[in-house]
């Protein structure tokens, strides 16, 4: 995560405050001291730069789009990623399922008395690369800092602005009969990968985290001319929930395929051997598209171009307008239902 | 995945499913003891593949659905306490007891904790000693070694803030209270094919001699439930009553011994209560008088306490066989998994939470065509 601009090593002395104080949020030298060292030596840009109480900047004309979304994710750091990039990450996602590109962000941070300074540094250096590598820049923030034992080391909230240069609207309602339904990529990556961690399960190989930004792919589509007429970013409740989402709004009854949805060998033996449902597993860097039948094909080849989407594949389509349903076809080839996870996923038995 | 792909393979199924088509001239009823197989029947939609003539009914093989309310009530009790450390198997903490979950104890403050090996709770009880760490023992023959073996390690390095609530029970005795009751129509068994590969099945050959019932030790992978369907089809409809092994890739005549006398070792037979079906002799496990200091319900000093199934809630006829889920009127409006009456729609290897997650597609329709 280091870049050669940016020294790896904390810039607040670890001898002089090793942890996060009750002070660094109260207002006084010691707050002013951690923004300016740590957010504002990360973040720095010209909007962000004028410490201004709120953000001033332009926007590029055209229909802008807004999202937020809080991040708490326990191990902060995860194999494949960390709360920080995820907060980047998720945000950049959202707006890109409205096919924005994403310019702005704000983010908020909540941190829990006695985090280690070199931890939330770390977290802020992959924040600041992640933003980067996205393009957006974190134009204003928070900070506050709760007592110990009232949160969880670290919760992070982003809110984001990206500007909707084109003339779609993308949107479940648009969902219709002969659509067809593509993944961007294996599933399940990321809901496995925290479990491993935070459980201590050991397989053979690391599990890690699908987080990635998913909004070139997605823009490359439109820059095509795809008709895309819905896409929905996968992640808690996995494949399931998005599809049951999509066909409770567009009021239509989606059917997929099992042998035709990705899942990677890893993924798949773990959940067999906790009893859990790949297609409800969460993922971070994962969406579905919903486009006629006739640009599947284009729109697949589209995908497979890009890094974070190699793996897209057309899982099923939209049979007709009914009451809302999504089915899976089974190897046996009979259909079942799939329905939403019942709360939390909780590992079976034996 | 391999070793698994093999086993689901989709024309491998439907040749088999043509030879069980072939083979059968009359209508049988089979059922399936274990809560695994009902969830793989489900979700596979093996039984629409089967002849019509063909009835698979679900047995009571999921543990979580047959542990008995008046234990959960033990357990949120004992949960609820600020000493303890209350673990568990991951579906067990969604079971209602008469009045609460697991999670809600969880929620208002209560330290509950998910294991994935009761030795996991064994070590949690080592590293927290100012804790009592409690580990709930449920399940059938195939969690119990793992449970002794908890035990036998906790007393081994002489542990004292570690106890168990005991709740495991014996797949044999179920078969047998089944079949000697008057309403019974199981006319085959699957046994389980886990709960063999460590018992064996030598106590299944007095079973089908004297019941005259076909029993085949069968796996939980679709083409493992269909050539075990086959091999009972074909015993019924040559009159014949036979133990069979379908499973033979993991399941031996003798089973596991070590894990035997192990269990042997730490356990003894008791009678046990199951959930909606009453209490059968013989049935369970319990502690060891040697092992007794391990008992969580005597360390807490519990009283014993009896409490009504929910009326409306017809767990009972569903894990004896002589009702299908969607035959209850409160399946899928006011009994969802989100909101169970009782322990079948809690678990996913529960008859009716198998049929809601599945199946209830069937009402969704019916439900869009008013």
């Amino acid at each position: 995560m280091n870049t050669p601009d940016f020294s790896a090593s904390c810039p607040i002395p670890i001898s002089q405050y090793p942890h996060v104080l009750m002070a660094h949020g109260g207002g006084g030298k010691l707050m002013h001291r951690l923004l300016e060292d740590i957010f504002g030596k990360a973040f720095s840009n010209a909007i962000l730069d004028t410490r201004h109480d709120s953000a001033q900047f332009t926007v590029p004309p055209g229909r802008l789009a807004m999202t937020t979304d809080s991040y708490v994710v326990r191990p902060i750091f995860f194999p494949g990623g960390n709360i920080g990039s995820m907060a980047i990450h998720g945000t950049v996602n959202d707006l890109a399922m409205s096919g924005a590109r994403p310019l702005y962000l704000s983010c908020g941070f909540i941190i829990e008395e006695g985090l280690p300074m070199e931890t939330l540094w770390r977290v802020v250096c992959s924040m600041r690369d992640a933003a980067n590598k996205c393009g957006v820049q974190i134009i204003t923030g928070d900070t506050k800092v709760v007592d110990k034992g009232k949160g969880d080391g670290l919760f992070i909230n982003t809110t984001g602005i990206g500007v909707i240069e084109h003339e779609q609207i993308i949107s479940p309602q648009n969902v219709q009969p002969g659509d067809a339904v593509i993944v961007s990529g294996d599933l399940g990556r990321h809901g496995m990968a925290i479990m491993a961690v935070r459980e201590g399960l050991q397989f053979e190989s690391t599990i890690e985290s699908d987080s990635v930004p998913v909004y070139e792919p997605v823009l490359d589509l439109i820059k095509a001319g795809i008709e895309i007429h819905c896409l929905r970013d996968l992640t808690r409740g996995g494949l399931a929930s998005a599809l049951n989402e999509i066909a409770e709004a567009a009021g239509v009854n989606i059917a997929v395929e099992q042998k035709l949805i990705p899942i990677r060998e890893d993924v798949h033996a773990a959940c067999e051997m906790l009893g859990l449902d790949p297609l409800h597993v969460a993922n971070e860097g994962r969406f579905i598209a919903f486009v006629p039948l006739k640009d599947s094909e284009r729109a697949l080849e589209i995908l497979r171009r890009h890094e974070v989407s190699t793996g897209a594949a057309l899982i099923g389509e939209v049979v007709e307008k009914t009451a809302p349903l999504v089915t899976v076809k089974s190897t046996l080839g009979v259909n079942r239902i799939l329905d939403m996870p019942s709360g939390e996923q909780l590992p079976r038995i034996c | 995945m391999k070793f698994l792909d093999e086993y689901r393979d989709g024309d491998l199924a439907q040749k088999l499913a043509a030879e069980i088509h072939h083979v059968t001239t009359k209508p049988w009823t089979v059922m399936e003891v274990c809560g695994g197989q009902t969830h793989a029947i489900v979700k596979f939609g093996i039984d629409e593949v089967l002849p019509k003539q063909i009835t698979l009914i679900h047995g009571p093989g999921c543990p979580v659905c047959v542990t008995p309310l008046e234990v959960i009530d033990q357990a949120l009790e004992i949960a609820a306490r600020p000493e303890v450390v209350f673990t568990s198997f991951g579906d067990m903490l969604r079971v209602p007891g008469s009045t609460t979950d697991l999670l809600a104890v969880k929620a208002k403050g209560g330290d509950v904790r998910i294991v994935y090996s009761p030795l996991d709770a064994v070590k949690l009880a080592e590293e927290n000693p100012s804790r009592e760490v409690v580990f709930f023992g449920v399940g059938f023959e195939t969690t119990a070694p793992a449970t002794a073996m908890a035990v036998f390690q906790a007393a081994q390095k002489g542990l004292k803030n570690f106890s168990l609530l005991i709740s495991h029970v014996l797949v044999p005795p179920a078969i047998e209270a089944l079949m000697s009751s008057p309403n019974c129509r199981v006319q085959a068994f699957l046994a389980a094919g886990h709960v063999c590969a460590v018992m064996g099945y030598e106590e299944y050959f007095p079973l089908a001699k004297k019941y005259r019932v076909p029993i085949v030790v069968t796996g939980f992978e679709p083409l493992d439930i269909l050539q075990g369907v086959l091999l009972t089809v074909q015993q019924l409809e040559s009159g014949r009553a036979e133990v069979e092994n379908q499973y033979v890739r993991a399941v031996t005549r003798a089973g596991n011994q070590p894990a035997q006398d192990l269990v042997k070792k730490v356990f003894q037979v008791v009678p046990r209560k199951w959930r909606g079906i009453g209490e059968i002799p013989q049935s369970g496990l319990g502690l060891s008088a040697a092992y007794a200091a391990f008992d969580a319900a005597k360390k807490f000093k519990l009283t014993d306490h009896r409490v009504e199934e929910p009326a409306e809630c017809i767990a009972g006829l569903i894990l004896q066989g002589l009702k299908k889920p969607h035959e209850c009127p409160a399946f899928g409006t006011r009994c969802t998994p989100e909101h169970p009456f009782g322990a079948t729609m809690v678990s996913s290897e529960g008859a009716c939470a198998a049929y809601y997650r599945y199946r209830h597609h069937d009402m969704k329709e019916m439900a869009g065509a008013k």
